[in-house]
């Protein structure tokens, strides 16, 4: 059964924007995405709005409603109340282009700045052999896909824009964290985590696992354990003695 | 097309550009957070309209509460103890005052008897700084006392913001000493519960029992369920098959943690339940219910 939804969508660009009041027809079943949609061919023809795959796999869609970053394609219209305004803006944490769409490339900027696995070498039989139980907290991180809803939430950054200098932000701890726990890594990258990624930044107030539309664990399973290894060499005399006496490292 | 599209520039937006703008948003360079002029143009700070401060204002009402009644029972220094039962509160665990009555000290009294002073000057104090250093705390009073962030997508109280990066909370990153440290605690307490079987007519079993059993159980939940403590245990190993038992223990201690708040918010109650039960026992507000 279809009923009409009042959208407040935010049009605009750099130079400046506003919330506009639409009344768009919808239908029982459908996201905020479908909504966008037929406002785009019935009623704003020019609105800009980034989207990909309409299933939740793609991360372009991101944007913010009713003031909470999320998918607009995994975002149904049933969880508002009946009469409820659902008002649309883009993120509001990175650049705006135009409408909806943001320029993130803050996002891959840090992105470059994760070093890259640096394996041991292959055994005599030229492959690498690595047990599941090895690989598997890394394989929660790659699910991730990339909305940077994480990043667009993170305080440090939304309300701190002097931040974005020394902070890569939770997607990014991912990276640090999947390379700390790889089986075949050779390197150490705690100093890295610490002085370039900025985690020491975070205050672990979960906003980021909050809004991960992949469930990612990113605070209890990325950026904790991240800060943990960083304890283990920056701030922890015991285990920094051990680890000249005994020549123990993380390694084992 | 009725869309006020960007190319009709608006002449409202100096001002903070919507109908719905309020007059206190800020602008210019000197504008912060979501009020940078290159993001969208918003005037609204949040355009959150669920009640997101409900958490945290519970939170401090919560913690407010339970803080005043531990400092009171702290220096109340009296009603600590049931002499039948043998019932000893974790508040004053281990009793180490010269004030303690000889019974409920069990390991020595050898630390200043003072109204300033708690009778568990030893435990008290590093209970505090293990709470307050925990992962689980720090985002809750963050949120609610700091308001950094109050709720997510809202923005934060503050104007400048160096996370845990300086003197004084760059030494939440001590949080894992506390931890060894509450971890010998909870021993205590455990021993503490044991003694309490044995009452001045031998074995016996009251309610007390129960209630004391019931929070040793949380405390013992809550510790082992700490991020220190996942990491410790073998969170830092890059290969858990060279280590199967540890990759083990760090498999329970994982499914533990992923309830540490739950567990975080039962101990502080029980911590007090047990205690608000012992105060009355021990003032003679109420008997123990003696089951054995
Ligand atoms: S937990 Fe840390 S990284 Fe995640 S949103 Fe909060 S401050 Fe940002
Ligand atoms: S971690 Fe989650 S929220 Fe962040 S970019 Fe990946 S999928 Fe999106
Ligand atoms: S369109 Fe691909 S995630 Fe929404
Ligand atoms: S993280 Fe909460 S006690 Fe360690």
């Amino acid at each position: 059964m279809g009923y009409d939804l009042n959208m407040k969508v935010w049009r605009g660009d750099e130079s400046g924007g506003e919330l506009t009041d639409y009344v768009v027809p919808v239908e029982e079943g459908e996201v905020v995405l479908d909504a966008l949609h037929r406002l785009q061919a019935t009623q704003a023809g020019d609105l800009a709005v980034r989207w990909n795959c309409k299933a939740g796999k793609c991360g372009s869609c991101s944007a913010e409603i009713n003031g909470k970053p999320r998918l607009t394609c995994m975002t149904r219209l049933s969880v508002f109340e009946p009469g409820e305004t659902v008002t649309v803006t883009p993120l509001r944490t990175f650049p705006v282009i135009r409408d909806l769409v943001t320029d993130v490339s803050y996002n891959y900027e840090k992105a470059k700045k994760v070093p890259p696995l640096s394996p041991e070498p292959r055994q005599a039989d030229g492959t690498y052999r690595m047990q599941q139980e090895d690989v598997e907290r890394g394989q929660e991180f790659r699910k991730c896909i990339e909305c940077f809803l994480c990043q667009s939430v993170c305080h440090v950054i939304r309300d701190h824009e002097d931040n974005k200098e020394a902070f890569s932000g939770p997607r990014l701890f991912l990276r640090y964290a999947e390379l700390e726990m790889h089986p075949l890594e050779t390197k150490d990258h705690r100093e890295a985590a610490k002085a370039e990624a900025g985690v020491g930044l975070c205050n672990i107030t979960k906003c980021c696992t909050e809004v991960c539309p992949e469930s990612i664990k990113i605070t209890d399973n990325a950026i904790i354990p991240v800060k943990e290894r960083v304890v283990d060499r920056s701030y922890d005399p015991l285990v920094w003695l051990g680890s000249k006496i005994f020549r123990r490292s993380a390694d084992d | 097309m009725t869309t006020p599209g960007p190319e009709q520039p608006d002449p409202e937006r100096q001002s903070g550009g919507t109908g719905t703008a309020t007059a206190a948003a800020p602008s210019g360079p000197l504008a912060g957070g979501v009020h940078e002029p290159t993001r969208a143009d918003i005037g609204e700070k949040t355009l959150r309209k669920d009640r997101y401060w409900v958490t945290p204002a519970i939170t401090v009402i919560v913690l407010v509460a339970w803080l005043t009644y531990g400092v009171v029972r702290v220096f109340m220094q009296d009603y600590y103890y049931v002499d039948e039962h043998h019932y000893l509160t974790p508040f004053y665990s281990p009793c180490t005052s010269t004030g303690c009555v000889e019974e409920a000290a069990h390991f020595g009294r050898f630390t200043p008897n003072h109204a300033l002073i708690p009778f568990a000057v030893l435990s008290l104090p590093l209970l505090l700084v293990f709470r307050l250093t925990c992962y689980y705390y720090r985002k809750a009073y963050y949120r609610s006392f700091w308001l950094s962030p109050p709720a997510c997508a809202v923005p934060d109280g503050h104007k400048r913001y160096t996370g845990e990066t300086r003197f004084p909370l760059i030494l939440q990153n001590l949080h894992r000493y506390t931890f060894y440290l509450a971890a010998a605690i909870v021993l205590i307490n455990t021993w503490d519960m044991i003694l309490a079987f044995g009452g001045d007519e031998g074995f016996g079993i009251g309610l007390g029992n129960l209630i004391l059993i019931f929070n040793v159980v949380m405390l013992w939940l809550y510790t082992l369920s700490c991020h220190s403590c996942r990491h410790v245990t073998g969170g830092r190993l890059r290969h858990f098959s060279r280590h199967p038992l540890r990759y083990r223990w760090w498999t329970f201690v994982s499914k533990l943690n992923t309830r540490h708040m739950l567990y975080a918010w039962m101990s502080l109650g029980t911590l007090a339940l047990v205690d608000f039960y012992i105060m009355g026992v021990a003032a003679g507000w109420f008997d123990d219910l003696r089951f054995l």
